[in-house]
């Protein structure tokens, strides 16, 4: 039998008021595997990530996550238990520096609790220094950021932006991690160093990624398993070769051929 | 960046007071501190007494609104709470003042979580009207509840007794004041340096993304409101035992609005911003008054024009503030301080 799937969605549907978003949508994500998932606009990416987050609930369906149902887990307890995220329109804490920010990242990690925080003595000051430690060794020198650790992040170019919700989002030392178009507006060699950084991701840290992608050559070059949606349902799934030549799919990137 | 002024050690890269010079400061300052009350009246200590109350109040009020987001219109009836519940306990039941002082934080906490219960579905304005009820509802509560409280004529107080030594005069109180508002200052720093603070930043500045990092937000919001009422709270009682007496009167909804204006003036977010905000809405006012006393006796009628004037240049300058400053005294002293970093070398 073929290993277990991490992370699996079945039959979810979700619809806004009378707009049906998502209909039936059902996939399996393997561990230690880059899924993408392509699509027009409006066909419904982001809502799959938003149900697999839990920042919306479907009306129907269910999400196991390592095998465990968390359909109705909170947001906050799916990220404790290994669900990372980044956001297509950076959603960093814009009032802090670089490092408070991927030091956010690992909140679910830390024990410190109020009453010891403000008295800043024994185990908050140990849990601090082992945190900052860990964060400037597992990831700030993995995406090379040491230059800009102390600066605030509203002040950075986009491409740095996105770099360090990337960032935020490994201090979270998840399993299963969410990416929502990683190099959109990004140049050249942003795309480059980005897509360097999430194979990079997948073979050094056996992490899992499901990534929303534009830019098909990215998601040729990196993703293993490829899934199409349109009008909120799935038409294709399948590696990257199968997937370009199914007809569906030409379909509703292309149109449909006249007489 | 400082030049010269190179991290060994992450411990020493994430302290607080981060070179030489400013710890030398800091002993300067404290050393200042301790020798004030021997070279000043009671006027001014009582000045430098009520600045210290409000500025525990103050870094309070900023740990909820400044840096967890959650506007609070209902700060003064905390204070108001902690105030009452030292008073109380003091004449009902005789506790010494080193009982009455952390439980008049608690019990302004435990009213502050109940409180911030709303947050969990109330933002912004919304839940800026919640705290306004709130102000509304303790304030009635201390009119009315006269077996209590005492009504408007209050809760006569006597001073507070330490180790058998009473606390009688201005000079005396300040030797427990500042120390305690120093010890709040510290622990306010502390709290933005841990998972808890930045927890609060993260939830002011995108609570979407706050949740899906692993953050409770409601659980993190009580944090705030336990924590932002407990220092009001503290406030309250030290306030008491300066004053001796406590009535509804020293609680009224622009008290709260005015704890808002010193973390506005002072920096939203900012520890230090929260000590020159309280420092400003303390000192300014009087210092309008003194200078217009040297008018004193001149002209009758023009004076009963300028007294009033004083109110609206207290106004204009937080006005100021707001359209000139609006990062507050803090972002000023911050380009300060760059200034002088490499005087007299232009950079």
């Amino acid at each position: 039998m073929a290993t277990q799937p991490i992370l699996s969605v079945e039959g979810i549907s979700l619809s806004f008021g009378g707009l049906k978003v998502l209909s039936e949508v059902s996939f399996q994500v393997n561990p230690g595997e880059i899924f993408a998932i392509i699509g027009p606009n409006g066909a419904g990416k982001t809502s799959i990530l938003n149900c697999i987050g839990g920042f919306y609930r479907p009306s129907a369906g269910r999400i196991f996550f390592g095998g465990e149902d968390i359909t109705r887990t909170s947001p906050d307890r799916r990220a404790a238990r290994g669900l990372a995220r980044t956001f297509q329109n950076i959603a960093l804490f814009r009032g802090m520096t670089v490092l408070d920010n991927i030091k956010l990242g690992a909140h679910a990690h830390l024990r410190t609790g109020l009453l010891s925080a403000l008295m800043y003595w024994g185990p908050a000051h140990r849990e601090e220094m082992a945190l900052r430690e860990r964060v400037e060794h597992e990831v700030i020198d993995f995406l090379e950021i040491e230059p800009i650790r102390k600066q605030a992040v509203g002040s950075l170019a986009y491409g740095l932006q996105k770099r360090v919700e990337l960032a935020r989002a490994l201090a979270m030392e998840p399993k299963v991690l969410l990416m929502d178009e990683p190099v959109a507006g990004m140049n050249a060699e942003e795309t480059e160093d980005m897509a360097r950084f999430v194979l990079d991701i997948k073979e050094e840290r056996d992490v899992t990624i499901v990534l929303i992608e534009h830019d098909m050559n990215v998601i040729m070059d990196i993703s293993d398993r490829v899934m199409v949606v349109n009008f909120g349902q799935k038409i294709a799934e399948g590696t990257p070769d199968e997937v370009q030549h199914h007809p569906e799919v030409i379909k509703a990137y292309l149109g449909e051929k006249k007489g | 960046m400082r030049m010269g002024d190179f991290k060994q050690t992450y411990a020493a890269d994430e302290a607080v007071f981060r070179s030489g010079t400013v710890r030398f400061w800091l002993v300067v300052l404290l050393l200042a501190l301790a020798a004030f009350p021997f070279m000043v009246g009671p006027y001014l200590l009582y000045m430098a007494n009520l600045t210290g109350v409000a500025i525990i109040a103050a870094v309070g009020l900023n740990i909820l609104t400044g840096a967890a987001g959650q506007i609070s219109l209902g700060h003064a009836a905390f204070v108001g709470i902690g105030a009452y519940t030292s008073a109380i306990l003091t004449t009902k039941l005789g506790l010494p003042f080193l009982v009455c002082l952390p439980l008049s934080g608690l019990s302004a906490a435990f009213f502050g979580i109940i409180v911030g219960a709303p947050s969990m579905r109330m933002k912004g304005l919304y839940l800026c009207i919640a705290t306004l009820a709130a102000q509304v509802i303790f304030d009635f509560i201390f009119v009315h509840w006269t077996s209590v409280t005492g009504g408007i004529r209050g809760i006569n107080v006597p001073s507070a007794e330490l180790f058998g030594y009473k606390l009688d005069t201005e000079f005396k109180m300040y030797f427990v004041t500042i120390p305690i508002m120093i010890a709040a200052i510290t622990a306010a720093r502390n709290l933005f340096r841990t998972r808890v603070g930045r927890a609060f930043i993260a939830i002011r500045d995108r609570d979407i993304s706050a949740e899906l990092m692993g953050i409770n937000l409601f659980q993190y919001k009580l944090y705030a409101f336990a924590a932002s009422s407990f220092y009001a709270g503290v406030a309250g009682c030290l306030q008491v035992y300066l004053l001796r007496i406590v009535t509804p009167e020293h609680f009224p909804l622009h008290e709260s609005i005015r704890y808002l204006a010193m973390i506005i003036v002072g920096g939203l977010g900012s520890v230090l911003g929260s000590i020159f905000g309280a420092i400003f809405m303390t000192m300014v006012p009087e210092a309008l008054q003194s200078g217009l006393a040297m008018f004193q006796g001149m002209d009758d009628k023009l004076m009963s024009y300028l007294f009033p004037l004083q109110t609206v240049v207290f106004g204009l300058l937080i006005v100021a503030f707001l359209v000139f400053e609006p990062h507050g005294l803090a972002e000023m002293w911050r380009r300060v301080k760059n200034y002088f970093r490499l005087w007299p070398f232009e950079h």
